[in-house]
C-alpha cells in the first residue's frame, strides 16, 4: 500500500507541492481574498469592521487625494516605463557590441538593481537635498543656474525627481534582459541584411525589433507592474508630499491603513490597483504577443 | 546610410574608430557614470567630516580629511549591528525555506507531471505577479492574529510568498534541461523519487540552485514594505527599514551616518552578487525568457 502510494504520481505530486502550497495559500491566496473583503468593511486598527458594501469605493471616488494619487500613479508609470524602455534598449544595444571589458560593464550596470531600493533612495535623497544637492552645486558652478533647486519641495520637481530615481533603478533590469534577447539573434541575419543593402535602421526595424518582441513583452509587463505598485522609493524620498504631489496608490494605501488606522479604506485603495494591473498584464502580454505572431506569419 | 555605416555585431570591425567613440564609447561611459554615481556619492559622503559635508566651498567630489566618525557612530551609538544581524538571519532562513519548498514544487510540476500540474505551474507564475503593496494590509492582520507581529518570524514566513514563485519558475527551467533518461534508469534500478531528486537532479542543477539562492537572498535583503509594516521595535528591524525610520530624527539629518548605513547595508548583496554575477545574469535572463 505504502509502496503503491510512493509510486503514484498524483500522490507524490501532492506531497511535493505541500510546503510551497501551504505557504502560498496561507500567506498569498488567503490575504488576497481577505484584502478584497476588507475593502468592503470599515475595519480600523484594533477594531473589527462591519460590511459596508461599496461605501469605501464611493468615498474614495469623491476623494480628491485619491484621484490625485491615481493620476500620479498613471503618470509615474507611463513616463518612467517609456523612458526605462528607451534607455534600456539603447544600453542593451551598446552592450551587445564587441567591447573591451565586456563582462565588467555588464556586471557593474546591474548594481542599481541589486542594491536595496530603500538604501539607494536615501542616496538620492541626499543628492536632491535642497541646500547641499550636488546637482545644484554643479549647475551653479557651471553658471547654468543661480539658485539651488528645491528638488523635493516643489510639486513638479518632486514628481520629476522621483521618476528619475525610479528610472535609474529600473534601466539595468530592462537593459540586461533585452541584452539576453539580443544575443539570441543570429549575426548571420544581420550579415544577410547588410548584403541585401539594408541600412542600420532598417536592420534594427526589420530584424532586431520583430525578433525581440516576445522578450520586450515580458520585460515591459514586469516593468509596468513593479512601477505601478512602487512604494519604497516614494516612501523614502517624499512620503507622498509635497501637497500629495507624489502620492502613489501604494503609498496612499499605506498612509490611510497603517499610519491612519483605517484598514478597510487602505485595503480598498490597494484593491483598486488590481484592475489596472490586470489591464497592464493583458495589454502588454497579449498585445505584443499578437503582433509578434502577425509579423511572423507575414513571411 | 551606406553599407559602411554598420554598427551591429559581426561587422563592427568595419566601423571607423571615431564613429565608434561617438556612437558607442561616449554613451556607454555616460550610462556607467550615471548608474554608478549615487554609490560613489554615498561612499564619499560617509567618509566626510561634518564641516566638509555642510560647506558649499571647495570641491565636494573629494574628501580632504577622511573620517570614520560616521561609521563609529553607526556601529556603537545606534542599533545598526542588530539590524544587520536581523537582515542576515531573516534573509538566510527565508531563502533556505523558499529553496526547499521550490525544489520540491519545481520537481513535482516539471517531472512528476501529476494531474493538474500544468495549472499549478501557471498559478505559481501568476503568484509572482501579485505585488506586495496589495498584500501588506491583509497580511498585517493575519500576522497579528497569528501572534507573529513584531517578530522575525513574521518576515521569515511572509517572504517566501514572493521568493517561492520566482525560485520555482527558475528551477523548473533547470530541471527541464536534465535528460529524462537519467531518471528512467534510476527508476528501473529501484530508486525512489526523493533519491532521484537528491542524487541525480540536484547535483546537475547546482547553477540553478545558486542563482535561485542569490535571487532569493537579494530579494529578502531588499524587502521593505513587509518589514516596515509587520515590525515596530528597533531590535527586530531590518537594515533598509532601520536606516529609513530610525536614523532620521527631527530636522537635523545626520547625512554622514545615513550614507554610511546605506553603504554598509548595500555591501553584502553587492559582494555576493559580484562573486556570482554570471549565475545571477543567466538566471535573470533565463527566467524572463521562459
Amino acid at each position: 500500500m505504502l509502496h503503491r502510494l510512493q509510486n503514484s504520481r498524483n500522490f507524490l505530486g501532492l506531497a511535493f507541492m505541500l510546503p510551497a502550497g501551504v505557504l502560498l495559500l496561507l500567506f498569498l491566496t488567503y490575504p488576497l481574498g481577505l484584502g478584497v473583503w476588507l475593502g468592503f468593511t470599515d475595519t480600523k486598527i484594533g477594531r473589527g469592521g462591519e460590511w459596508i458594501g461599496l461605501q469605501n469605493y464611493e468615498f474614495l471616488w469623491g476623494d480628491s487625494v485619491t484621484r490625485l494619487a491615481l493620476f500620479n500613479t498613471l503618470f509615474y508609470t507611463t513616463v518612467a516605463s517609456v523612458i526605462k524602455f528607451g534607455l534600456g534598449l539603447w544600453l542593451a544595444i551598446l552592450l551587445n557590441e564587441r567591447l573591451p571589458f565586456q563582462t565588467f560593464f555588464r556586471s557593474v550596470i546591474l548594481l542599481p538593481y541589486i542594491v536595496p531600493t530603500a538604501l539607494s533612495a536615501i542616496a538620492f535623497w541626499w543628492i536632491y537635498d535642497s541646500q547641499f544637492s550636488i546637482i545644484s552645486w554643479a549647475l551653479v558652478k557651471m553658471g547654468l543656474i543661480d539658485q539651488y533647486i528645491d528638488f523635493l519641495g516643489d510639486p513638479y520637481n518632486a514628481r520629476l525627481a522621483t521618476i528619475v530615481a525610479n528610472i535609474w533603478r529600473g534601466v539595468p533590469f530592462v537593459a540586461i534582459t533585452l541584452l539576453a534577447g539580443l544575443q539570441t539573434i543570429s549575426p548571420s541575419l544581420y550579415e544577410a541584411g547588410a548584403i541585401d543593402g539594408a541600412s542600420g535602421w532598417q536592420r534594427f526595424r526589420y530584424i532586431t525589433l520583430p525578433l525581440l518582441t516576445p522578450i520586450i513583452a515580458v520585460v515591459m509587463t514586469f516593468s509596468v507592474l513593479f512601477t505601478f505598485t512602487d512604494f519604497q522609493l516614494i516612501y523614502v524620498l517624499t512620503r507622498g508630499g509635497p501637497l500629495n504631489a507624489t502620492h502613489l496608490m501604494a503609498t496612499l494605501s499605506f498612509q490611510r491603513a497603517i499610519s491612519g488606522g483605517a484598514l478597510g479604506e487602505g485595503a480598498a485603495i490597494a484593491v483598486a490597483m488590481v484592475p489596472f494591473l490586470l489591464a497592464a498584464i493583458l495589454f502588454s502580454y497579449f498585445g505584443l504577443q499578437r503582433r509578434a505572431w502577425q509579423q511572423g506569419s507575414d513571411q | 546610410m551606406k553599407a559602411s555605416d554598420n554598427d551591429t555585431q559581426g561587422m563592427a570591425y568595419l566601423a571607423s574608430l571615431p564613429r565608434r567613440v561617438v556612437t558607442l564609447y561616449i554613451p556607454l561611459l555616460i550610462f556607467v557614470f550615471v548608474l554608478l554615481f549615487p554609490f560613489y556619492w554615498m561612499a564619499v559622503t560617509s567618509f566626510k567630516p561634518d564641516n566638509e559635508l555642510l560647506s558649499r566651498s571647495g570641491n565636494p567630489f573629494w574628501v580632504i580629511a577622511p573620517t570614520l566618525a560616521h561609521f563609529k557612530k553607526l556601529l556603537f551609538n545606534t542599533s545598526y549591528p542588530e539590524w544587520m544581524w536581523n537582515t542576515v538571519f531573516v534573509s538566510v532562513v527565508a531563502t533556505f525555506v523558499s529553496l526547499l519548498a521550490s525544489v520540491l514544487a519545481a520537481y513535482a510540476i516539471e517531472r512528476l507531471r501529476f494531474r493538474g500540474s500544468r495549472q499549478v505551474g501557471l498559478s505559481i507564475f501568476l503568484a509572482y505577479l501579485v505585488p506586495p503593496s496589495i498584500l501588506f494590509i491583509p497580511l498585517a492582520s493575519i500576522v497579528f492574529q497569528l501572534g507573529l507581529f513584531d517578530t522575525k518570524w513574521a518576515l521569515i514566513l511572509t517572504y517566501p510568498t514572493f521568493l517561492i514563485p520566482f525560485s520555482t519558475w527558475l528551477l523548473m527551467g533547470y530541471f527541464r534541461s536534465i535528460p529524462f533518461e537519467l531518471e528512467e534508469c534510476a527508476l528501473i534500478d529501484g530508486a525512489s523519487r526523493l533519491q532521484i531528486l537528491w542524487k541525480i537532479v540536484l547535483p546537475l542543477s547546482v547553477p540553478g540552485l545558486i542563482s535561485a539562492g542569490i535571487f532569493a537572498f537579494t530579494l529578502s535583503w531588499n524587502e521593505f514594505i513587509y518589514a516596515l509594516t509587520f515590525v515596530s521595535s528597533s531590535e527586530v528591524k531590518t537594515v533598509p527599514v532601520g536606516v529609513v525610520t530610525e536614523l532620521v530624527e527631527g530636522d537635523v539629518y545626520h547625512w554622514g551616518a545615513l550614507m554610511a548605513g546605506a553603504l554598509l547595508g548595500s555591501l553584502p548583496v553587492a559582494v555576493i552578487y559580484s562573486f556570482f554575477v554570471e549565475y545571477y545574469v543567466s538566471g535573470l535572463t533565463g527566467a524572463v525568457k521562459e
